[in-house]
């Protein structure tokens, strides 16, 4: 009866939530742009009438945009377009899983930790501020160097790496949850520690681990675009920030082909730039302290 | 000051680099070019030689006698040796220190300043055009990579305008008449790093000063000294500001790690003889003694760091102190 009269209320959140969402103009804003860029990952390969991937002749290094080939070529003679998309696809799911990952470990020691308390809390919390205070690119490319370069790599690297704030927060959260009186009444009634944790805390800390994921989408696409201009990614599936490293390696800046140079970047700062309207759109609705300013 | 305070604190850091000091020995025990690796690799050698290699490097004793020997190495200052520059970590390290404090130093201070000024700004004049124009310029420089925004000043002032050298130092093979000419030339080379790193730096300090004076401007006290008759830019100077700089400086500390990300980029980008463009080149030749070298000096660099900001923090604000 409790736990549906509490999901009852986090329905009526969620709608709140979204109808605020739809009034808020830089959380539309942001949606509409991660939209476009999910849409290029899924039906780009589609709309392209050739393949990205096959290689030019001599003339075709750095030609400059034409009509068949808006965005010219890069220094192998290839389509920087179709690159461009074959690209999107890399960068978003790298993004997404990493993020996914850095969610779960976050999530988990957070409410661990604040569950249990004491002792398990104080080993954790200490855990989590060796990684909040690591330098953050340093650490990535020493893991990055020594797993090796491929995706499954620098989703694992970026994802164990990002974790740390999020669990400080949900910590946080699962420390005033676990006061409630309703987590009481489900201890008295004999609930077991992982049932509390699951089915009470969880469901009550995700606002707030949900609007974390977003700020970690964006830090972790920047970082797979940063680990792979530094040479750290998977040369078999060239993200943005490996078309940003072959296209700096060949000096398309001194020969001043900015075809190539530009329109990964840019793809990389809209996406960025999506993802932290968004975050600024849920930390307005879910932070009602910020309304008052 | 409370001393429990100041011992607390020391406890923590002190774990924390014991941490690092665990991680690092872990991290690159299981790197795949130890010597061992190395020498396993070559078909022909033979177990004795194995056998001599392993005890060389300590590699036949047990993981925690190794772990010791670690940390004693690393008490005598002994960092390893780089196989790349066939030079002890230490010395390597040593000569690439200054030209990263001085580009890492200039940039931070250009953007503590101009940071903190626009975010005042941005705060007093909330809503304004003026605050819209410095929060879109935090967003974009925050959501920019640093090495393609470095990329794109370099197409712009080197490339198209021609003004600022591309890479190094200082001119290559140029002899200077006299230290005035040689300050110049460096100067010169310095103006783009600096920029970029600055750039990166301004939109978050503008926007940690902005979000904490608005913070402060709420605060019973603001609103006292205004009802009291105070012109707001008097409130704003003497009574908001001051507090409002308070959480500037954990920013600045905890940041470091950012700044040393920041100058990894940058130095790549224009071959800057410094700490970052040594990461770099340790990376691309898997030179994994330098690397590791490097990951401790700017892991304990950041551990002081933020030692150092909780001393000040609780020396400045009275409150977290107890």
């Amino acid at each position: 009866m409790d736990r549906k009269a509490s999901a009852k209320v986090r329905r009526k959140k969620t709608r709140d939530f979204f109808t605020s969402l739809r009034k808020n103009k830089m959380g539309m804003a942001g949606c509409v742009m991660l939209a476009l860029f999910v849409f290029m990952a899924f039906f780009g390969p589609l709309l392209l009438p050739y393949n990205p991937m096959v290689f030019g002749n001599a003339e075709d290094v750095f030609a400059p945009p034409s009509p068949g080939h808006p965005l010219g070529k890069d220094d192998m003679g290839r389509d920087v377009l179709g690159a461009l998309i074959a690209g999107s696809r890399i960068s978003l799911a790298v993004g997404i899983l990493a993020t996914l990952l850095s969610m779960v470990v976050g999530t988990c020691i957070g409410i661990v930790a604040g569950y249990y308390g004491g002792r398990v809390d104080m080993l954790l919390m200490r855990f989590t501020d060796v990684f909040l205070v690591l330098p953050w690119l340093p650490l990535m490319l020493v893991l990055a160097a020594i797993l090796g370069s491929s995706v499954w790599n620098i989703i694992m690297v970026i994802g164990l790496t990002s974790w740390a704030g999020t669990a400080r927060v949900v910590r946080a959260q699962t420390l005033s949850i676990k006061e409630k009186q309703f987590v009481e009444r489900a201890r008295a009634i004999g609930a077991g520690s992982v049932h509390i944790m699951i089915r009470h805390i969880l469901p009550n800390a995700f606002p707030l681990v949900f609007a974390n994921t977003i700020l970690v989408s964006a830090v972790a696409i920047l970082s797979e675009t940063t680990l792979s201009f530094l040479g750290m990614g998977d040369p078999l599936h060239p993200s943005w920030g490996m078309m940003l490293h072959f296209a700096f390696e060949s000096g398309a800046a001194s020969i001043g082909a900015f075809w190539f140079l530009f329109p990964p970047g840019l793809c990389v700062v809209a996406v960025v730039l999506a993802f932290t309207f968004l975050g600024y759109a849920f930390d307005e609705i879910l932070n009602p302290k910020l309304k008052r300013r | 000051m409370n001393k429990a305070y100041v011992i607390k604190k020391l406890f923590q850091a002190l774990v924390t680099v014991f941490l690092v000091l665990v991680l690092n020995y872990i991290l690159f025990r299981v790197m795949p070019g130890d010597p061992l690796a190395m020498l396993m690799r070559n078909p022909k050698a033979s177990p004795e030689a194995v056998a001599k290699t392993r005890a060389l490097f300590g590699l036949d004793k047990p993981w925690y006698v190794q772990f010791g020997l670690y940390i004693k190495q690393l008490f005598r200052g002994d960092l390893g040796f780089s196989f790349l520059h066939r030079k002890p970590v230490s010395e390597v390290i040593a000569s690439r220190l200054l030209p990263t404090i001085l580009l890492a130093g200039l940039a931070e201070i250009i953007a503590i300043t101009v940071g903190t000024l626009i975010g005042i700004v941005s705060a007093w004049k909330r809503g304004k055009k003026i605050d819209t124009i410095s929060l879109s310029f935090s967003l974009i420089t925050y959501s920019m990579p640093t090495f393609w925004l470095g990329i794109l000043l370099v197409s712009f002032f080197s490339v198209s305008l021609r003004i600022f050298p591309t890479t190094g130092m200082m001119t290559p093979g140029a002899a200077f008449r006299d230290l005035f000419a040689l300050v110049a030339d460096v100067g010169m080379h310095l103006v783009l790093p600096v920029l970029t790193l600055a750039l990166v730096l301004i939109g978050e300090y503008a926007l940690v000063m902005r979000n904490s004076l608005l913070d402060v401007l709420t605060e019973d006290y603001v609103t006292t000294a205004k009802a009291k008759g105070f012109t707001e830019k008097y409130v704003i100077r003497k009574h908001a500001v001051p507090n409002a700089l308070l959480p500037m400086v954990t920013i600045i500390a905890i940041n470091l790690g950012l700044v040393i990300g920041g100058t990894i980029q940058v130095e790549t980008i224009f071959s800057w003889p410094g700490l970052g463009r040594l990461m770099y080149d340790a990376l691309i030749n898997r030179d994994y003694p330098l690397l590791q070298g490097i990951f401790l000096l700017v892991s304990l660099a950041v551990i002081g760091a933020n030692f150092c900001a909780d001393i000040l923090y609780g020396y400045l604000d009275p409150r977290v102190r107890g």
